[in-house]
């Protein structure tokens, strides 16, 4: 199935989310099921795919990313996942100060990043259940290079279906992020403020 | 160059004792890092940077300006089509018939039709390339990863790949079809396309070499989980963190 943005596709996802969008009004929670997760990770890469083709500039494409973080991540888990120890004890403030200088972070390191994929796109091939949550599977395919993969996994557990981590030939977001961050929290002294101003600076 | 190395030797020679001693251990593929010379690599490491900066980085950027697109691109095919019968030698060793006649058949094709290699035709008509390499090897017959090592000039390694490049180097079949100065050709484009690669990939590799908080840690964490992937294939689901279940364990 590609997921580039055609009709079908694009008919197909607002009937999905139309779809989730009556089942979430009559029910506070539903489980997430595997075509679900397949759906939401087919939209997310819709989106990229459309950021990709825009050919627009680097802080456009940041500020489009930025905006599918919003729609598709669940960036408390993120957050709190890539953080790791240090986030049980900071207080609820820096706890969300640290999302936010995070997620923009990440708009930025990675955003920035998208004007290199010119021409490439991201299709979903499989999706299956794992413990709690699922593993969307993903090919991206760049010009002159060979296909590689990207699997995302998906969780409900926020309340929506929401992608946790993304993993890159191996390259896993979370761990990946975890050392980086950590490192930059030695570097302030631990002190979760100052890193979190210093966030605000880097990607 | 050499006088990089010198210094390195020992370490290299106590890197694959180490590897061939640890030779009867389980095999794994694990999510550990084990990186008992950490001094010894960030010294390494912090050498390379200058290398970088001072010289492969320049170069690079000579090379990938000067040469023409379609050049650089030919003699990457070139440098890959070379080493080629080396990974048909692998995929024999890890009784992969089926990549080995994939390979050779690549071989074949581009040798001819790809105009000495300088085309990739194979891919074109199908014929992908089975990439691998003695290290593969290595983990196919079970060789743990051993420790991971910074090498002088290559980078991030781990002792059982660091091994099986020096194999790869010494067992390449083309050295030995080959006369003297043709022998050394797949070498050449080998370091030119290693430029090329330097060069295309600019952004990526400065941004983990010079923008991280710690570009050691980086570096060796994004080379681990990449070359597991590599040998091992897609991830399993025991690799797989749940934040949502595991919010009261720690987290790493």
């Amino acid at each position: 199935m590609k997921t580039s943005i055609d009709a079908t596709l694009t008919r197909r996802s607002i009937l999905a989310l139309s779809g989730a969008a009556m089942v979430a009004a009559t029910q506070p929670a539903f489980a997430l099921t595997t075509a679900d997760a397949k759906s939401l990770v087919g939209r997310l890469v819709g989106e990229i795919n459309a950021i990709i083709a825009s050919n627009k500039s680097e802080a456009a494409m940041i500020r489009d990313f930025d905006g599918v973080l919003n729609r598709y991540a669940d960036m408390p888990i993120l957050a709190r996942s890539i953080l790791g120890v240090p986030w049980r004890s900071a207080s609820a403030a820096e706890q969300r100060d640290f999302t936010r200088a995070l997620q923009g972070y990440l708009s930025r390191k990675y955003g920035k990043q998208f004007r290199r994929f010119a021409g490439g796109e991201i299709e979903v091939l499989s999706a299956r259940p794992v413990r709690s949550f699922f593993e969307v599977r993903s090919m991206a395919q760049l010009p002159g290079e060979a296909p590689f993969e990207v699997v995302f996994l998906v969780s409900n557990g926020s309340g929506r279906d929401l992608f946790f981590n993304m993993i890159v030939e191996g390259i896993n977001l979370r761990t990946t992020e975890n050392t980086e961050i950590n490192a930059l929290l030695d570097r302030n002294g631990g002190n979760i403020g100052r890193l979190t101003q210093a966030l605000g600076q880097l990607g | 160059m050499t006088c990089v190395f010198v210094p390195k030797v020992r370490l290299f020679c106590v890197l694959v004792s180490a590897a061939f001693l640890g030779a009867c251990a389980a095999p794994q593929v694990g999510t550990q890092i084990d990186d008992p010379f950490e001094v010894a690599n960030r010294a390494t490491h912090a050498e390379n940077l200058v290398l970088d900066q001072q010289f492969v980085r320049p170069l690079s950027n000579a090379y990938g300006t000067s040469v023409p697109g379609p050049v650089q691109k030919g003699i990457a095919n070139a440098a890959d089509n070379l080493s080629t019968p080396s990974d048909v030698l692998n995929n024999l060793l890890q009784v992969r018939p089926g990549q080995a006649a994939q390979n050779t058949a690549r071989f074949l094709v581009n040798s001819t039709v790809g105009v000495l290699g300088l085309f990739d035709v194979a891919s074109a008509i199908g014929i992908p390339e089975a990439q691998t390499d003695f290290g593969e090897t290595l983990y196919y017959w079970r060789v743990p990863e051993g420790s991971y090592a910074v090498l002088p000039l290559v980078g991030p390694s781990t002792s059982r790949h660091a091994v099986g490049r020096f194999v790869d180097l010494a067992l390449n079949p083309i050295r030995g079809a080959l006369p003297a100065p043709e022998s050394t050709v797949g070498t050449v484009f080998g370091v030119a396309d290693a430029f090329g690669t330097r060069y295309r990939n600019a952004e990526l590799i400065d941004s983990v070499l010079y923008e991280s908080a710690d570009s050691y840690a980086q570096a060796r964490l994004l080379y681990l989980q990449n070359r597991r992937f590599q040998l091992r294939g897609s991830e399993v689901d025991a690799d797989y963190f749940d934040p949502y279940e595991d919010s009261h364990e720690d987290f790493n």
